[in-house]
């Protein structure tokens, strides 16, 4: 072997060994990436699958001194988070009847309309709200309802500030799915000489129903487990309360609530998981739709 | 009658309220501010105190930008790493396997989940870890915050990226193969290069999401309303300090606390208005 040979070969063999080495960085790396989200949940289950049963979601919480009494006896802390899952259920119902059908409309008028100023215009300001940052939603909602309208802090205004959240991602998906729709059947329709509304209900909506539908199940499933806004408009409440112009509870405030006591703290875990569980089924099922249709 | 120019009527409406939305947000964060730069003029922006003691009112912003900044950098340059292999992983290594399949959808769900519930797990399982390695404060402190921070950003820096890296025309690649490069080389001299603004614009979306993180952010970085005194230190957030002091705010306060909000709307604009135009201009 040559000098010039030997060379090239120990070359080659330090390149081979640099990329094998990369390939394991990268292996290695990657699994650390998503090693989070497996010790949360094992986290929020061991710690707080005791907790859950049927009174858990039909009751509401102790007061402080029935968790510190229970606490001492060392048993389970009595009652359940019954005001927090309505109040959840109340507040994204609201949001998203909202927000649905304001995003839906526009993202139709965007697809309708591409490359009009006002579509341009209208596209980046949705791209806009998208990147608000939660909390300031929440203050927005607090200057519009809860100081002028409820005159307190209210259901409703936790709901304005989770449509807000909303509603760019629903006008997005919206425009991407029709966009994905053949023109050929708009048009089959249209020569057929069926009124503008009708394609829209009759065509385009049902045609994209999977894709609208993900998109709103994902917006969903991000405002579900939103606490910062509802700080600042929707308060908390410690009864079930579905009148939307008072205090409400949420799902979310009351884990922060929770956090906050040091006797009901062992309140989070069951809490987190319930929650987590109606987060992570909404995002699976928005996804499984997205696949199926793809 | 036309049922035509109704329909398109209001379709037009529709896409009229959402600019009326947006318009409605910054009028009021600008409306509620004015007391606040009233008092304290433009240097707000940069008066390093906050003082809530009824007669010595004196709010600064400083801090708190700090804080966000310092904190968002931080959690970007963790990050970094992090989901520049989890986008090789998918896009490029294992790119179409089963295993790409599991580890892009645990990646997705590292982005359900709720803020709140990572502050728990950062308060109650990485803060006692962290003080067992000797992190001074009681584990609180921008370092802590990062690190979750970081975490939940993964997932938008690697789904974009990946995207783009997917999109690497195979020509190019399987040229450089041809000429006895090693996938390594492949990765650094071909995909890189040509998905670099992709990446970019991940990397600044996902720094933009981290600015206006408030819950996790909140319970870790040990609410302390100075310019953190280090990487360790503790301090505060632009939205954190929202949240934090809200509760019992009224006046002079609660519009100082509008003013940050502005200008947390003003940062995420522009950072978010960047990534979105490095993304439009790659066509």
């Amino acid at each position: 072997m040559n000098a010039a040979a030997k060379i090239t070969a120990a070359n080659l063999s330090r390149r081979t060994f640099k990329d094998r080495f990369f390939k394991g960085i990268v292996f290695f790396l990657s699994v650390v990436t998503i090693s989070p989200i497996v010790l949360i949940i094992y986290k929020l289950v061991a710690k707080g699958y005791r907790q859950i049963s049927l009174n858990f979601i039909i009751k509401t919480p102790p007061d402080t001194f029935e968790a510190m009494t229970a606490l001492s006896n060392g048993e389970l802390i009595p009652g359940g988070i019954a005001n927090g899952i309505s109040g959840t259920l109340l507040m994204v119902v609201l949001a998203s009847v909202i927000a649905i059908p304001v995003g839906v409309i526009t993202g139709i008028y965007l697809y309708e309309n591409p490359g009009k100023p006002l579509a341009n215009l209208t596209r980046n300001v949705s791209d806009v709200l998208q990147g608000v940052p939660s909390i300031v939603l929440g203050l927005i909602a607090y200057m519009w309802i809860v100081k002028p309208i409820t005159s307190g802090f209210s259901a409703l205004a936790g709901s304005v500030s989770l449509s807000i959240m909303m509603l760019p991602m629903i006008v997005r998906s919206t425009e991407e799915t029709l966009k994905m729709i053949p023109q050929t059947i708009k048009e089959a329709a249209m020569a057929l000489g069926v009124p503008y509304y009708k394609v829209i209900l009759r065509v385009l909506i049902p045609t994209g129903f999977s894709g609208l539908l993900t998109g709103i199940l994902l917006g969903i499933s991000r405002i579900l487990g939103e606490t910062a806004p509802l700080m600042l408009t929707a308060l908390g409440s410690t009864i079930i309360n579905l009148d939307i112009t008072k205090p409400t509870s949420a799902v979310p405030l009351l884990i922060w609530e929770f956090y906050n006591d040091p006797n009901m703290v062992d309140l989070i875990w069951s809490s987190s998981l319930l929650l987590m569980a109606m987060v992570l089924t909404l995002n699976l099922v928005s996804k499984r739709i997205a696949a199926r249709t793809k | 009658m036309n049922s035509e120019k109704i329909t398109k009527g209001v379709l037009l409406l529709s896409s009229f309220l959402i600019l009326f939305v947006a318009g409605g947000m910054v009028f009021s964060l600008v409306k509620g501010a004015i007391p606040a730069f009233k008092s304290f003029g433009i240097s707000f922006i940069w008066l390093n105190d906050w003082n809530p003691t009824e007669g010595k009112e004196n709010y600064g912003a400083l801090p708190f930008i700090a804080g966000t900044i310092v904190t968002s950098v931080a959690a970007l340059l963790i990050s970094l790493p992090l989901s520049f292999s989890a986008s090789l992983f998918l896009g490029e290594y294992y790119r179409g396997t089963k295993m790409a399949k599991v580890l892009g959808t645990m990646v997705d769900l590292l982005a359900g989940i709720p803020s709140i519930v990572y502050g728990l797990w950062g308060f109650y399982v990485l803060r006692p870890l962290l003080i067992d390695l000797g992190l001074p404060n009681q584990g609180f402190g921008v370092f802590t915050a990062s690190i979750i921070l970081a975490i939940m950003i993964i997932p938008y820096a690697t789904s974009l990226s990946n995207e783009i890296i997917t999109m690497v025309p195979n020509e190019l690649k399987e040229a450089a193969y041809s000429l006895g490069a090693t996938r390594l080389e492949v990765i650094f001299s071909v995909i890189v290069p040509s998905a670099r603004s992709g990446i970019v614009a991940g990397y600044i979306l996902s720094f933009g999401r981290a600015l206006g993180e408030t819950m996790a952010v909140t319970m870790l970085i040990g609410n302390a309303n100075i310019i953190p005194t280090g990487f360790f230190g503790t301090g505060n957030t632009m939205a954190s300090v929202i949240a934090n002091q809200f509760g019992e705010a009224e006046g002079l306060k609660l519009s100082s606390l509008i003013a940050i909000g502005l200008l947390l709307f003003l940062l995420t604009g522009i950072i978010n208005a960047i990534g979105k135009f490095i993304i439009k201009r790659m066509g």
